[in-house]
Parts: structure tokens; C-alpha cells; sequence
């Protein structure tokens, strides 16, 4: 069940999609992410799905990788696409059961809102698959040091999420290793209702935490001793640098947005 | 010999609950670590050792008296990064002192701290993963490799720093035997190739063999230091102190008492076989 | 196998274990590959091997954490996975103890703690409470001690509660994963001198999985050396050491005191070539000296 957790997860390559800067696929992202929501008929949805498409070409990251990430958030698509489905009024009922009645903008939402999250989903597991964590935070950080100025903590933030990223695997591991030793003291986590389920994990959950309290200590310590003073006079390793390939995929992620918006209108 | 870290009456007392005694870890000690020397601290635990360790770059301040680094004094706040920047500190899990899920990021951490412009960077990089031998591995990710191999890494990106002294807490405790293998053929390079000076705080007394000064601390004090051969002819009195003393010397403590004419000077195997045969010859 | 006169009855059959990791992807790599040995009742047996040589991996069998790709694991005469829904019961009567078990630690209490394993076993009452009350004692945890809470022990004694918190299943073979690792010099000796005396008492099958020779050589009645995914050999340790220089060329260490003796026969002195402890070796030495000042 753990090994399905693939957030975070990055497969290293050298494709155009691994070299492009990672503030410009965050824009991109977020790019994306506005068109999909503006997105009002079937040209929209398939002009972004193409979009998506291309870029997974181009990435050779595998629709595999990307559809297994689907996976542990089935359950939520399939929720909003059955809330949308019964729950939406329309002119015209398709089919109606008691309370439950299907109408033809019901379905035609459900629809859209299913391939609005896949496609959502997608696109930013896309990102992540293909810039490390750590440079997504870098870039990440870099965006948002205007908000400094505002006293909003940006690099203490972009610090935390790289660490958080860095100990998801370690945190999988002793999780998977204190499950095995309390198997072997006879712990039962797969019989008995879901209270029993959760009370069985007490004796995975406490020696978690403590040790990942016992983590956070030595890793402070150990960043102390290598020089950590916060993110005053930090300098870095790899300076992000925009590149032409970075002005011209911006551009192009700006016209699909454009696009977007002006079909919105037209209802297409 | 120019001295790297001095220690002057240190007292360290561990915060006790209220109304209790607090627990003395250091009790006075006075030591003096010269530049460019490999000096192994030896102890069982809860002799102070690590504690010890723990006050040479200033992750715990003295109680009473004082330590100076290249005459830099640790309680001096102004004069902390300094004294981290020349004392790297190396510690026992591998785990918990790897900050980036890339190696190159994570040896690029204390020079990017210390405001290093990139291109000397990655100049730093490249040449402290050289030193560990761990060259091949920039791209990685840390939690693929083996205990030996992150604790390289985590050398690595102590020599980032450009420090002038490493002191390893513990830093072999949970490492296989070719794990700490490499971690000390690693550092006994550093010692001599680069005049990095190195304090090796460890239970594993053959890890004693090769240093030119072993120290043995006991109930927060020095009780020993001197050279391996003449610490570890004290069979009894380190055994007093629960550590064991290589079978070597064992071997020539008990064929002495049989009466057999062998130096309880020889410490390597070679040097043991070799002493034990000349003595059986005569 | 016999010792003592007595014939010892397998407890254990591993046949022809296979256990291949992440199959049908380019990352498979089989751990353990067709291993088969025997481990019988009442022995002590060491496992000694590299980081890699498939320790873990094949320990996790031995109680059914692991399901073996192919190949079986007896218990008994009967294959531990012919019942799945079963298996629980199996890692009752093989007790696994973990690398740095002090990790697992949860409960409020060190006696609570220790009677986690023989409450999932079923065990109530005062059969219950014989249990704690004689693992603790095994490993050396004082009465007083039992109603504190376990993270204030010190690391060695929690190390002590976790492994009295597998003793207490009263387990006929107790598997145990690196005991010692991080203990300092005196911890090791008297964790160890716990498990001898437990092994001495209650004369049940003990296997010790260590990567110090010196441990083994001093402990086991028999030793199983892995390599790559592979038994390397097994034997005494006797046999086992005297076959030293297969062990070196393995890249596995050998215990100091066979590298003395060692150098020494190279020397052309006639040493047994299974010493293996300072006591042995300086026996060897003293008979050699006297055979010699006799000529």
C-alpha cells in the first residue's frame, strides 16, 4: 500500500520537459491549471488533454507512471464525479430512480469535472516526475521572494518542504520496518472492523513519531554544525537561469491559456 | 605542534529535574588536540565521550571552563560559525544528518550556508566527493545507499566546509564492518593527505589501532592517553573500565603470564604472530 | 545431526527458498536463491554474511513475514504457508527480534510493552503475567523497572524490553537480528551472556544473525555462511574457520585470533587450524612449546 505513494517521486532523465527551468513549469502548472478551470466545452477539455499528451511525449515519463499516480486518489474523482452526476438540476432528466435522478447537464458535468481532475492531477504529477524536489523548491522559492518583503517566510517554507520531501522515503521505510516487528509480535492489522483497524496501528504510529521526533533533533543539530544560519547570505549551488527553451514554452503555455479563455465564451 | 581545539577545566553538567544533584557528563577536563594529529577518544557508554565531542564546535557549552577552537572561544555567539566552519562534526546515524535527497545538493549545504559563490561550489563538491571516493555518485539519492556510503557522504559534506579538523561522534557505531571499513579508510586518507586533523570518538577499540594518540575517558574523565601501544598494554585497567582490548594483546597479556618472553607492544596481527614466534623459537 | 549422543530432530526446512524482490521489472534481483538447510531443536545457530548476502531477507521467512517466491518453509514437518490464514500462529512459535529493536517500543509501560506479543497469543491472566515476569528476568530487567515507562530506560535497556517482548511469547525458535549492534564492549558481553543463559535454561533453538565473527565464534554451536543470495558453507565453528582463507577470499572477515594462527602455520609452525578463541590458541601455543622444549 505504501509503495503506491507517489507523490514526490522523481524519475530522472534528460529530456527538454527535465531541463526547463523549474519556475517556468510551475507557471506552466499554474498555467494549466487556470485554463482547465475556465475550460468550458469539449474543444477546451481537448485542446488541454492534447496539450497534456504532447507534453508527456516529450517527457517520456511513460502514461503508465502517471495513471498509477491516479490511483490513490480514485476514490475522491469518483466521489465528485457521482456528487456531480445525481446532484446537478437540469431542464431534461435522463434517468430517474426515487430521489435519485440523472439530468443531462448532471452527466455532462460529471463528465467534464472526472477528466477536469485527471487532467489536473496529471499535469502536476507530470511536474513533479520530472524536476527534483529540490529544484521545485528552489524555483518555488525564488517565485515567491517578492512576499518577503511582505515578512512571509519564504525560504524557512522552501527549507520544510525539502526536508519533508527528502524524509518521505526514510519515514516509508522505518514505517514498513516497525510494521514488520510488530507482525512478528503477532500484531493483526488486516482482521476486525475499522475502529479494531485503527487501534491496531497505535503500535506502528507512536514509535513513529517518536522517531521522527528524535529525527527532527539530530537533523538540527546536524544542520547547526554545517554552517545553517537561516537564508541570509545563502548562495547556491545551481543559480536558476532562464533560457530561450524557457521563454519559448511560456509563450506557448500563455497562447493554450489565451485560447482557453476565448473559447470560454462560445461555450465550446 | 600548532593546537586546533583546547579544552581548559571542562565541566559539563546534563539540566537534572529539580532538586536532583545534576549528573556531571565532563568532570575538569583539560586536552589539547594538535593540528594535523588522528586522535581516537575511547570509552564505554556514558563515559562523557560523546558528550566531549559534542562541545568541540560549540553544540553544547561548557558548564565550567572553557573551549577554544584555534583560540576562538565556543561560548562566544559571535565567534560560532566560525568555529563550526573549522570543526566539522560527523554523527552516528547516517539517516538523520543528510538534508537533500540529492548527494551533490547535500554536500553543497554547509558551503551554500557559508555563502560560497556557485562556481567554487561545485568545485567544492566534486573535490570532497573525490576525497570519499564517492565521486560516482553525484546524481543519487541518498536513501538508495549503504551505511558506508552515506556516512562518505556525509564527510563529504563536512569537507565542503574546507574545515581544518573532523570530529567523528560516533560516527561508525552503526555501520557493518566493511561500512566502517570504508568510513575509516576514508578519513585516515583525509588525515594524511590533506592534513585534516581528525578526532574519531568510537567503542571499537581496533579502530584504535592506526591513530597516533588514543585518550580513554571514564566517568566524564581523561584516565588514559598516550599512544595505542601504550594504552592498550594496560590489559586490566581497561578492562576495569568495560572495554575489551584487541585479541592480539590478550593473546600476549595471557602467554606473558604463562611465562612466555613476548612485548605486549604488538599490536597488529602481523606484529603478533611474528613476536609470539620468536619468543616460541628461542 | 547428533550431538552429545543424542540425535537432534530438524525444526525447522528451508528447501530450495527462492525470494525475488520487484519480479517482472527491470529492477528484479533475487535475494535469497535456492537455499536449503536444516535447523534443529535446541541448537545455536549463527548466520554470518555481507550487507546484501540476503540475511534479512531469508530471516523474515523463517516466521512468514515474507512469502517465499518459491520453495518451502517447514515447521515442524509441515509447510508454514499450507494454512495462510494460519501464519500468525507460526510467528508465535518463531519469534523474530529486529535489528535496533528498542524502536519498537509503544506502550505506556515496560510490562505492558512485553506483554503486547503474548496478548495477541491470547495469553491472560496470571499464565499472562508468568510470561513478562520471566522474559524480563531473562534479560535482566528488575522488578522496579517493569512499571516504568520504557523511554526513560537507557538505549541498552530498552534493548532488553524489546527482546523480553519476543521472549515472552515463549517462542521454540528465537531468531535474532544483529543483538548487539551499537552496544558498547561491556553491553555486548552482557547481552550476550543473557541469550546464553537463555539458551542454556530453556534449551530452545536460538538463531543469531551477526556481522562480528568474534561474536559468533564465541557462541554458536554451528555456523551458516551466506554469499550472495547463497550458502556459502556450514559447519562447526571449527570447520567453518579452518576453512579461513575461502572466508577471506569471500571478503568476509575471520575472527583476529584465526589471522594470528594463520600467519603463524604460513610461518611453518604447526597450528590447529581451527582455533578460533584467545583461550584455544594460547593452549595450542603453551602444548607447542612444551613439545618443543622437550626435543
Amino acid at each position: 500500500m505504501l509503495k503506491d505513494i507517489t507523490l514526490g517521486q522523481y524519475f530522472p532523465g534528460d529530456t527538454v520537459a527535465h531541463r526547463l527551468d523549474p519556475r517556468t513549469k510551475i507557471l506552466l502548472v499554474t498555467f494549466y491549471i487556470i485554463a482547465l478551470f475556465c475550460a468550458k466545452g469539449a474543444v477546451s477539455y481537448g485542446l488541454l488533454a492534447l496539450t497534456l499528451a504532447v507534453c508527456v511525449r516529450i517527457s517520456r515519463v511513460g502514461l503508465h507512471a502517471l495513471v498509477r499516480g491516479l490511483k490513490p486518489v480514485l476514490f475522491i474523482i469518483l466521489f465528485t464525479g457521482i456528487l456531480n452526476l445525481f446532484f446537478t438540476p437540469g431542464e431534461r432528466y435522463l434517468v430517474e430512480w426515487g430521489v435519485l435522478r440523472i439530468s443531462d447537464t448532471g452527466l455532462r458535468n460529471a463528465i467534464f469535472m472526472v477528466i477536469r481532475i485527471m487532467l489536473l492531477i496529471m499535469g502536476t504529477f507530470l511536474m513533479t516526475y520530472t524536476t527534483s524536489p529540490i529544484s521545485l523548491t528552489d524555483g518555488l522559492e525564488r517565485l515567491l521572494n517578492g512576499l518577503k518583503k511582505i515578512h512571509v517566510p519564504v525560504h524557512e517554507l522552501a527549507m520544510m518542504m525539502s526536508i519533508a520531501l527528502r524524509f518521505i522515503p526514510t519515514l516509508i521505510e522505518e514505517t514498513d520496518k516497525i510494521m514488520s516487528a510488530q507482525k512478528a509480535r503477532g500484531a493483526d492489522f488486516e482482521s476486525g472492523g475499522l475502529v479494531q483497524k485503527a487501534r491496531a496501528l497505535i503500535p506502528v504510529l507512536v514509535p513513529l513519531f517518536i522517531s521522527a521526533f528524535r529525527r527532527a533533533d539530530e537533523l538540527a543539530t546536524a544542520m547547526e554544525c554545517r554552517c545553517y544560519h537561516g537564508g541570509e547570505g545563502r548562495t547556491k549551488l545551481h543559480v536558476l537561469h532562464y533560457a530561450a527553451r524557457d521563454w519559448a514554452a511560456l509563450a506557448l503555455g500563455a497562447a493554450i491559456l489565451v485560447g482557453v479563455l476565448a473559447l470560454r465564451p462560445l461555450g465550446l | 605542534m600548532a593546537e586546533i581545539i583546547r579544552t581548559e577545566n571542562l565541566t559539563y553538567a546534563y539540566p537534572a529535574d529539580e532538586g536532583a544533584a545534576p549528573a556531571l557528563a565532563l568532570r575538569g577536563v583539560d586536552l589539547t588536540i594538535e593540528k594535523g594529529s588522528f586522535v581516537v577518544v575511547l570509552g564505554h557508554n556514558g563515559s562523557g565521550k560523546s558528550t566531549l565531542a559534542k562541545t568541540f564546535n560549540g553544540v553544547l557549552l561548557p558548564s565550567e571552563g572553557h573551549v577554544l577552537v584555534e583560540g576562538m572561544d565556543t561560548r562566544d555567539e559571535t565567534q560560532l560559525l566560525a568555529i563550526r566552519q573549522r570543526v566539522g562534526m560527523v554523527f552516528q546515524n547516517p539517516d538523520n544528518q543528510i538534508v537533500a535527497n540529492v548527494v551533490e545538493e547535500d554536500v553543497a549545504f554547509a558551503p551554500e550556508n557559508l555563502g560560497v559563490p556557485s562556481q567554487e561550489i561545485r568545485q567544492r563538491v566534486d573535490s570532497a566527493l573525490r576525497l570519499v571516493d564517492m565521486a560516482d555518485f553525484v546524481r543519487h539519492a541518498p536513501h538508495l545507499l549503504s551505511g558506508g556510503q552515506k556516512q562518505r557522504i556525509a564527510i563529504a559534506g563536512v569537507i565542503a566546509m574546507e574545515p581544518t579538523c573532523i570530529v567523528l561522534d560516533e560516527a561508525t557505531a552503526m555501520l557493518d564492518p566493511m561500512g566502517r571499513q570504508e568510513v575509516l579508510s576514508a578519513v585516515h586518507r583525509l588525515n594524511r593527505e590533506e592534513g585534516i586533523t581528525v578526532v574519531l570518538i568510537t567503542h571499537h577499540m581496533n579502530e584504535a589501532e592506526d591513530a597516533d594518540r588514543v585518550v580513554v575517558m571514564d566517568d566524564g574523565e581523561v584516565v588514559m592517553d598516550g599512544t595505542p601501544r601504550e594504552v592498550f598494554t594496560q590489559v586490566a585497567r581497561l578492562r576495569s573500565m568495560g572495554l575489551t582490548v584487541p585479541d592480539t594483546v590478550d593473546l600476549l597479556d595471557r602467554l606473558r603470564k604463562d611465562g612466555v618472553d613476548v612485548p605486549l607492544t604488538a599490536l597488529t596481527v602481523e606484529e603478533c604472530a611474528d613476536a609470539i614466534l620468536e619468543a616460541i623459537a628461542k | 545431526m547428533t550431538r552429545g549422543g543424542e540425535t537432534l530432530e530438524p525444526i525447522l526446512q528451508i528447501q530450495h527458498l527462492t525470494h525475488t524482490y520487484s519480479a517482472g521489472t527491470p529492477f528484479q534481483r533475487s535475494a535469497v536463491e535456492d537455499m536449503s538447510f536444516d535447523v534443529y531443536d535446541g541448537e545455536f545457530l549463527g548466520i554470518i554474511g555481507h550487507t546484501g548476502s540476503g540475511k534479512s531477507t531469508l530471516i523474515q521467512h523463517l516466521n512468514g513475514l515474507l512469502r517465499p517466491t518459491s520453495g518451502r518453509v517447514l515447521l515442524h514437518g509441515k509447510d508454514i504457508w499450507a494454512e495462510p490464514k494460519k501464519i500468525r500462529s507460526v510467528r508465535f512459535q518463531v519469534g523474530l527480534v529486529f535489528q535496533y529493536p528498542e524502536y519498537q517500543l509503544f506502550e505506556e509501560t515496560v510490562y505492558k510493552d512485553i506483554a503486547f506479543g503474548p496478548t495477541n497469543q491470547g495469553k491472560t491472566g496470571e499464565e499472562l503475567d508468568r510470561c513478562v515476569r520471566e522474559a524480563a528476568r531473562l534479560v535482566g530487567i528488575r522488578d522496579d523497572q517493569l512499571d516504568r515507562s520504557p523511554f526513560e530506560l537507557s538505549g541498552g535497556q530498552k534493548r532488553r524490553v524489546a527482546l523480553a517482548g519476543v521472549m515472552a511469547m515463549e517462542p521454540q525458535v528465537l531468531v535474532l537480528d544483529e543483538p548487539t549492534a551499537g552496544l558498547d564492549p561491556a553491553g555486548r558481553e552482557n547481552l550476550m551472556a543473557n541469550i546464553r543463559d537463555y539458551h542454556r535454561n530453556k534449551r530452545r533453538t536460538i538463531i543469531l544473525v551477526s556481522h562480528s565473527m568474534d561474536e559468533i565464534a564465541q557462541n554458536v554451536d554451528r555456523i551458516l555462511v551466506l554469499k550472495s543470495a547463497h550458502v556459502l558453507m556450514s559447519g562447526t565453528p571449527a570447520e567453518v574457520f579452518a576453512r579461513a582463507d575461502e572466508l577471506l577470499t569471500a571478503g568476509l572477515d575471520v575472527p583476529q585470533v584465526t589471522r594470528i594462527a594463520m600467519r603463524m602455520r604460513e610461518k611453518g609452525l604447526p597450528i590447529n587450524p581451527a582455533v578460533y578463541t584467545v583461550q584455544a590458541l594460547e593452549r595450542e601455543l603453551l602444548a607447542l612449546r612444551k613439545g618443543g622444549a622437550a626435543c
